[in-house]
């Protein structure tokens, strides 16, 4: 059996569920060190960036499974929503510290954020496109809207990754190594989607 | 009708005086265990200081594991982890520029008659975190008077040493090498600036830029330059590592000023660091807190312009 085709086949067996339960346990372990007191001399910043990094994260895994259809013969479409949706998890809980945490509702500062400061409109910008991608990732969504009219929505998942890996690229001093991957890994997902379309119009 | 507060706790239930101070000796030998990135060294003998706030200081522990050197690493836990590569003894600083004598200075020699004082100062971070720390140290005065200002020098320019062999982040070009902080003159001369050997009395952990490193409380603690190995009189503004870094981010004064915010966030209130998950953000004061000392150094000057 080729690779490709052993893979799909241990894919079957694996009930979606499951891959629900995956993206919990980053979450589960970021708790059970806050329980042991092993967050560092700076938690609210550990708990910030290490959620804020889990949503990039599964983005991008989201953002994998066409590539793997199309170039490996990898089918992992099942599971697609599950990593939307624990992306959209870790994005919201992301937001939640820094509102609760870290401003601590301070409205004033928080509005001053949201207007000037690139990062802050970069990420909740990324937050803002990801909300009615996360409300319409249901079955009966996809019924209701048509196949082609969700699937366009549903590009929006694009732009979010974009401005997720932006947010983090401009947060930081000076330039690092960490961010600047997430921003090339981003930014190759998404030319390698666009590209084939691009050369799709081309031929027509 | 009122409660009154009833105590139902009697004698029995205090604890011997022997226990309790044996838990203050395990606190105390936990401590020094944290300190194992720097060498352990008797207490260093200092006189209490009226320019020392009476706010508690972060536990050891806050203070050396949580630390922007990225000569050591980019990540806060990284000079903890790293720093003990540094060989800090012997240790020579080079004093040169418009002074009378200048020349290359063994530590011992440069501290030896330097009379020590604990100076607990605040110290915040341009990323809007803050900490209280006990510094060791002595005025950066003390030391200038001694090696004689030429009239024409006007400021003072600072080096950390560049090892990359024992520093693994100066293999990275993430910032240009050797990191290089200035001050202007009067800032230098001030009795708020000093330069620090030591924390919670004992000498210098590594990670804290030891052996001997620059502490400006009214500034941004990037400009707490550490593990300096060359001191200049100038008279031209000398180059600063940030500064050539972002000129539009970090400005060659870089005073604390909650009203004027680095262009990528806000500077209006600080996280102190300590506090747990639920510690209130605090306003950041104008000089963080040390207006009444140093305003009078800026007397004119547009601080939105010259940040």
């Amino acid at each position: 059996m080729a690779p490709a085709a052993a893979v799909n086949a241990a894919a079957r067996r694996v009930p979606v569920p499951a891959i629900y339960a995956l993206g919990l346990v980053p979450l589960a372990v970021l708790v059970g060190r806050g329980v042991m007191g092993d967050l560092g001399v700076d938690p609210v910043k550990t708990i910030e960036h290490d959620l804020g990094l889990r949503a990039l994260q599964f983005l991008l895994l989201g953002l994998c499974i066409t590539p793997l259809r199309r170039l490996a013969g990898i089918n992992l479409i099942r599971f697609r929503r599950a990593l939307g949706l624990t992306a959209f998890l870790y994005v919201a809980l992301h937001l939640a510290i820094w509102l609760l945490l870290d401003m601590q509702l301070r409205w004033v500062e928080i509005g001053a954020d949201l207007v000037r400061r690139p990062y802050i409109v970069l990420g909740m910008a990324g937050f803002a496109v990801l909300v009615p991608l996360a409300l319409t990732s249901t079955d009966s969504a996809v019924r209701r809207m048509g196949a082609a009219a969700w699937r366009r929505l549903h590009r929006l998942t694009y732009v979010a990754v974009l401005l997720g890996a932006a947010h983090y690229l401009v947060l930081v001093k000076a330039w690092p190594i960490e961010p600047i991957l997430y921003a090339l890994a981003a930014a190759g997902l998404v030319l390698l989607r666009l590209w084939p379309a691009a050369r799709r119009r081309a031929a027509a | 009708m009122r409660m009154r507060w009833k105590n139902d706790l009697g004698w029995s239930a205090v604890t011997p005086q022997q226990d309790w101070l044996n838990r203050r000796q395990l606190m105390a030998d936990a401590a020094g265990l944290a300190m194992l990135a720097g060498p352990a060294a008797a207490r260093i003998p200092a006189a209490a200081s009226r320019y020392s706030t009476d706010e508690p200081p972060n536990s050891l522990e806050d203070i050396t594991r949580y630390n922007n050197f990225y000569e050591f690493g980019l990540d806060k836990g990284d000079p903890a982890r790293n720093a003990r590569l540094l060989t800090t003894d012997p240790w020579a600083v080079r004093i040169d520029g418009l002074v009378d004598r200048p020349g290359s200075y063994d530590l011992a020699d440069l501290l030896k008659g330097t009379p020590m004082e604990e100076r607990i100062y605040r110290l915040r971070c341009v990323e809007a975190w803050s900490m209280v720390i006990p510094w060791i140290g002595f005025e950066l005065a003390h030391l200038l008077n001694r090696v004689g200002v030429q009239p024409g020098a006007r400021f003072v320019a600072f080096e950390t040493l560049l090892r990359p062999e024992e520093m693994p982040g100066q293999a990275t070009r993430l910032l240009d090498w050797p990191y290089r902080e200035g001050l202007r003159l009067d800032e230098a001369m001030h009795p708020l600036t000093i330069l620090a050997t030591g924390l919670y009395g004992e000498e210098m952990p590594k990670q804290n830029g030891a052996p001997i490193r620059l502490v400006v409380p009214w500034k941004y603690g990037f400009k707490s330059i550490k593990s300096i190995v060359r001191i200049s009189l100038v008279a031209e503004r000398p180059k600063t590592t940030w500064n050539m870094q972002a000129p539009r981010e970090y400005g060659f004064y870089s005073n604390v000023n909650p009203q004027v915010d680095h262009p990528r966030w806000s500077q209006a209130s600080e996280r102190r660091i300590g506090g747990g998950l639920f510690a209130p953000r605090i306003a950041t004061q104008m000089f963080n807190g040390y207006g009444e000392h140093v305003a009078g150094l800026y007397a004119g000057m547009d601080l939105a312009k010259d940040y």
